[in-house]
């Protein structure tokens, strides 16, 4: 004879909202680098603990000589909508960059130092991916003083552990 | 919405708790507030950021962005998160009896 197991209960205790986040940045151009800042901050804005990592390309975000030129992505983009051959013209990015930037500063989203600096003031904790900067050949003197420390992905996972993990 | 009373008062509250009239409101009101949201007293500092919120929403229709909150109420971020640590606009705006803010800044 066999019998029915009936179905565990959910846990009644189980959390019903979300108390904290991991947000992975990896890509760095502008459209790639700003949702998860936004992410961040709204989930502190919404009383959620959240750590940043930035991985690969979205290191561009937090390296010094860097952050100040992150760019929209004119090619093989198709959400601008326009023929890929206009978006590779010499300056056309720039100029979508400006345009997007104009943009933002109308919805009062910061650019992205500033944002950096917002984020981390309200509680966020920064960190850099060790395999990243070290295939890079960085060291933390390139990255804004926001950033706390260098870490590798089993770091990141102790930090995630019990919340949330967002990769952009 | 359903009428409640606090502090004596009855006011129009939504579902998450915020005065759908922000006319009703008043300080011992927004003493209460606190209090029901972990904020047992309501310091010169948070009475900045509440009023700043509520001025600036009865005059423009909206509650600040975090960032204008940050710049502009004469408060910076990081105090603003130790005096609000659920989330300072969203807390200055239901103690200040306005809207609940839908930014995403």
């Amino acid at each position: 004879m066999t019998t029915m197991l009936e179905q565990p209960l959910r846990d009644a205790t189980e959390p019903k909202t979300i108390e904290k986040v991991a947000i992975v940045v990896s890509k760095g151009s502008l459209e790639g680098i700003y949702p998860g800042l936004i992410m961040a901050n709204g989930a502190r804005m919404d009383g959620i603990a959240a750590d940043l990592f930035f991985t690969f390309f979205g290191l561009d975000a937090i390296r010094k000589d860097r952050y100040a030129k992150i760019k929209v992505a004119t090619v093989g983009n198709p959400g601008l909508h326009m023929p890929t051959l206009l978006g590779a013209l010499p300056g056309f990015s720039a100029l979508a960059t400006k345009m997007m930037q104009r943009q933002m500063e109308k919805i009062d989203m910061p650019p992205i130092l500033e944002f950096i600096e917002l984020v981390h003031d309200s509680g966020v904790h920064l960190y850099a991916c060790k395999a990243s900067v070290d295939m890079f050949g960085l060291t933390m003197e390139d990255f804004v003083p926001q950033v706390e420390d260098i870490i590798s992905v089993g770091e990141f996972y102790e930090k995630a552990a019990g919340g949330q993990i967002v990769f952009t | 919405m359903t009428a409640t009373m606090i502090a004596d008062t009855s006011v129009d509250l939504d579902a998450e708790g915020f005065l759908t009239d922000p006319q009703q409101w008043n300080e011992q009101l927004a003493e209460a507030i606190a209090r029901e949201n972990g904020i047992p007293e309501l310091t010169e500092r948070h009475w900045l950021v509440v009023k700043f919120m509520r001025e600036r929403f009865l005059t423009t229709g909206t509650a600040p962005s975090i960032r204008s909150l940050g710049k502009e109420s004469g408060v910076p971020i990081k105090e603003l998160y130790q005096l609000f640590p659920k989330g300072p606009a969203k807390l200055a705006a239901k103690i200040g009896g306005i809207p609940k803010p839908r930014g995403c800044i």
